[in-house]
């Protein structure tokens, strides 16, 4: 894997064709802490098209960076390639102290929650936390989770007949009870109503405020201070 | 750390047969078309009992074969589509590990149900009673192996919006030895041949496959996940 | 070994060497084909047993022999795409396939010819027929799944996996097929043994195997070539390349002697 990784890093004379910008203000940064990831020179090349190239960031400890940009800009893309889903660019990952996205700890210390909510339609809320808990090795109260969340009186209705919205929330639940350290969000706010944007933007703020930290997308202007990772202004091709 | 893995895996198999029970008809289904099919070749053929008899074995292993590709395109479509199958690739358990329970609840749904009707099957193309444990012992060491090689076809074809038909044309020709194993073993045991020898390299065949295959299936999902 | 093979990783480097070599190969493979088949098919002796049917051979064997030949070439271009993702790789699969198939399809042609004279029918379940048989449906299912997908990465790499799954496959399919065939030895065909070649139709026939590979290799390398320019069409040298191929070729030899 280690060698992979160098050699991906050969591959990548992308600071060159530096066509689109990636803009990146260092927000409230905590210099001392070791760093949480830290990116160099990403480049992502899909169905011979450049995404974004030549992009570089560092995430520390309780902090926000938030990855903004146009429709089809790569932003999902570079979220699936920070969490190791994605493994064909070009440019160099490394996560806690250099270490592969594909590593065990690392998979331990970091949660994806992509697109698609992760939650089987046919079991109830109640069925999803039990199965999603067993998964990530945690044992929490279940009906405290469900009360958070706001889905006390719905948790034994299998999720197929839950608005969307409701659905989601059961994914999110995870952000409530998981020892990860890393967040990455593709879109979290989809669907949700007010109330649980403020609700998840709440437990956003306390994960920062706990040393964790987060990298997401959103076309949601975020009340939680945040760093901007702007992506594409405009797709381009080659050169 | 291996007992980790161990609760997440019988989290994983738990909540797939779950997910499954609630979907009844997607077990039943492959079972009557098995049934099905094999009521066809008397009535394509002839009913003559020697016939049966003489064609038995292949015509239920062929039919099993059939049946096990319909489940099949669902192994990991729901998964892939409902996005639990990038999660499983995220989590921290190996994932050809994840993948093996994905492929023991395929089996458990699709192959072990085949290996109890398989007595019904027997009788009704005239199998000699002397036949069926063998027919039934090459029918457990045979149908892990459709649940393991189809794997791979599935995983390959998952992203796909109309998958069913490459898959069936993925993963026919790599079922072909099996066939030949399985068949082969219980025609010696119609004619009262010895087996032993035959249905241990049925055996081997069974456990190479199966030791092999979760890493392709892994590869094939990591592919489909991009 | 690593830095000489580096620059190969490039679809450029590979297109302008394949560009140098095919003229030469081409050359031979058309120089040994016809030798060997006019020798084979025209001067060689007749067989004692089969008399002129025999001379298929010079056909049917070597397409055989490279029909699993580039079987193993794609694999260990998979192989290669799989572990070091590099492109070029990955589209010699495509660029293999094809070939790899159209010599599967001769060999099975030119054997059910050569069965019916020999054997009195056009197809029998022989335990090489149905394993070369096996081996067309195999790379059906690569050209299949190469081509499924909207991005061609993912098809190749799919496609990469099943030929790496068909190839850990194939002995074992070999292997079953030949031990079917034995428990299975139909009543009206015999194999008679065959005694050892005669100088004279062994010449020939190593001279169509050679002028097989030479084709085989010719034809991958142009597939390969125009699956280099279909791929890499968005990047400048090609736009240089098709418009003026000369002075292209002569920019890539210049900058190569200056480094």
């Amino acid at each position: 894997m280690k060698g992979l990784l160098q050699h991906r890093k050969l591959r990548a004379p992308c600071g060159i064709i530096g066509g689109i910008c990636a803009s990146f203000n260092k927000g409230n940064a905590v210099i001392s802490t070791p760093s949480l990831l830290h990116a160099e020179g990403l480049t992502s090349i899909r169905s011979e098209r450049t995404l974004f190239s030549g992009v570089s960031f560092t995430l520390g400890r309780g902090e926000l960076l938030h990855v903004e940009g146009p429709n089809g800009a790569g932003k999902s893309t570079l979220l699936r390639m920070l969490a190791g889903l994605f493994s064909d660019y070009q440019g160099a990952i490394k996560w806690l102290d250099g270490q592969a996205a594909t590593s065990e700890e690392v998979r331990r210390q970091t949660l994806f929650l992509g697109h698609k909510a992760g939650i089987k339609a046919e079991l109830s809320a109640l069925e999803n936390l039990a199965w999603q808990q067993q998964l990530d090795g945690v044992q929490a109260n279940a009906w405290d989770l469900l009360e958070q969340i706001g889905l006390l009186g719905l948790e034994d209705i299998p999720a197929q007949q839950l608005s969307a919205g409701q659905q989601r929330r059961i994914a999110l639940t995870r952000l409530w009870y998981s020892p990860a350290l890393v967040w990455l969000l593709d879109e979290p706010f989809t669907a949700l109503d007010r109330q649980g944007i403020q609700l998840l933007e709440q437990r956003m703020q306390e994960h920062l405020s706990t040393g964790g930290g987060i990298i997401m997308t959103s076309h949601q202007r975020l009340s939680v201070p945040a760093a901007t990772i702007l992506l594409g202004a405009e797709v381009m091709n080659y050169d | 750390m291996t007992r980790g893995y161990r609760s997440q895996l019988a989290a994983l198999l738990k909540r797939d047969l779950k997910v499954a029970l609630r979907r009844r008809s997607d077990v039943i289904n492959p079972l009557l078309f098995l049934f099905m099919v094999i009521s066809l070749f008397p009535v394509a053929i002839g009913p003559g009992p020697d016939i049966l008899a003489r064609i038995a074995p292949g015509v239920i292993w062929v039919a099993a074969l059939l049946a096990s590709l319909l489940g099949l395109e669902r192994l990991f479509r729901d998964d892939y589509q409902d996005g639990t199958l990038e999660q499983l690739v995220l989590l921290p358990c190996p994932l050809p590990l994840a993948v093996l329970a994905k492929i023991l609840v395929h089996w458990l749904l699709t192959g072990l149900p085949l290996v109890l009707i398989a007595p019904l099957l027997a009788l009704l193309l005239n199998l000699p009673l002397s036949a069926l444990p063998v027919l039934l012992i090459t029918l457990l060491l045979g149908t892990p192996v459709l649940s393991a090689v189809g794997a791979v076809g599935a995983a390959l074809t998952v992203s796909l919006q109309r998958g069913g038909a490459v898959l069936s044309l993925l993963v026919l020709p790599l079922f072909i030895p099996l066939l030949i194993f399985a068949t082969a073993a219980v025609e010696s045991a119609v004619f009262g041949a010895p087996v032993f020898g035959q249905l241990l390299l049925l055996a081997s065949f069974s456990i190479l496959t199966l030791t092999l295959t979760p890493f392709a299936v892994a590869a094939a999902v990591k592919v489909s996940v991009n | 070994m690593w830095r000489w093979l580096h620059p190969y990783a490039k679809g450029e480097a590979t297109y302008q060497l394949l560009g140098r070599w095919l003229p030469w190969v081409t050359a031979l493979a058309l120089l040994s084909l016809t030798v060997g088949l006019v020798w084979g098919l025209a001067f060689g002796p007749a067989d004692y047993q089969q008399g002129d049917s025999y001379r298929i051979i010079y056909i049917h064997v070597p397409a055989a022999i490279f029909s699993m030949g580039a079987y193993a070439g794609m694999a260990i271009m998979a192989f290669i795409a799989l572990v070091w993702q590099i492109r070029t790789a990955e589209w010699s699969i495509a660029a293999i396939a094809p070939v790899g198939a159209v010599l599967t399809f001769i060999a099975l042609f030119t054997g059910a010819a050569w069965g019916k004279p020999m054997w009195g029918t056009w197809w029998v379940w022989d335990a090489r027929l149905t394993s070369e048989l096996i081996l067309l449906f195999l790379y059906a299912g690569v050209m299949a799944l190469y081509y499924a997908f909207e991005d061609a990465r993912t098809g190749a790499k799919a496609a990469g996996i099943l030929a790496l799954v068909g190839v850990v496959n194939l002995p074992i399919i070999h292997f079953s097929v030949e031990w079917w065939n034995t428990l299975h030895q139909g009543a009206t065909i015999t194999k008679f043994a065959k005694p050892s070649m005669a100088t004279e139709m062994l010449w020939p026939l190593l001279i169509s195997l050679l002028a097989f590979a030479l084709m085989t290799a010719a034809f991958v390398m142009l597939r390969l070539r125009h699956e280099i320019l279909r791929h890499e069409l968005h990047r400048p040298w090609v736009r240089e390349e098709l418009l003026n191929p000369k002075s292209a070729s002569a920019d890539i030899n210049s900058q190569q002697e200056q480094s």
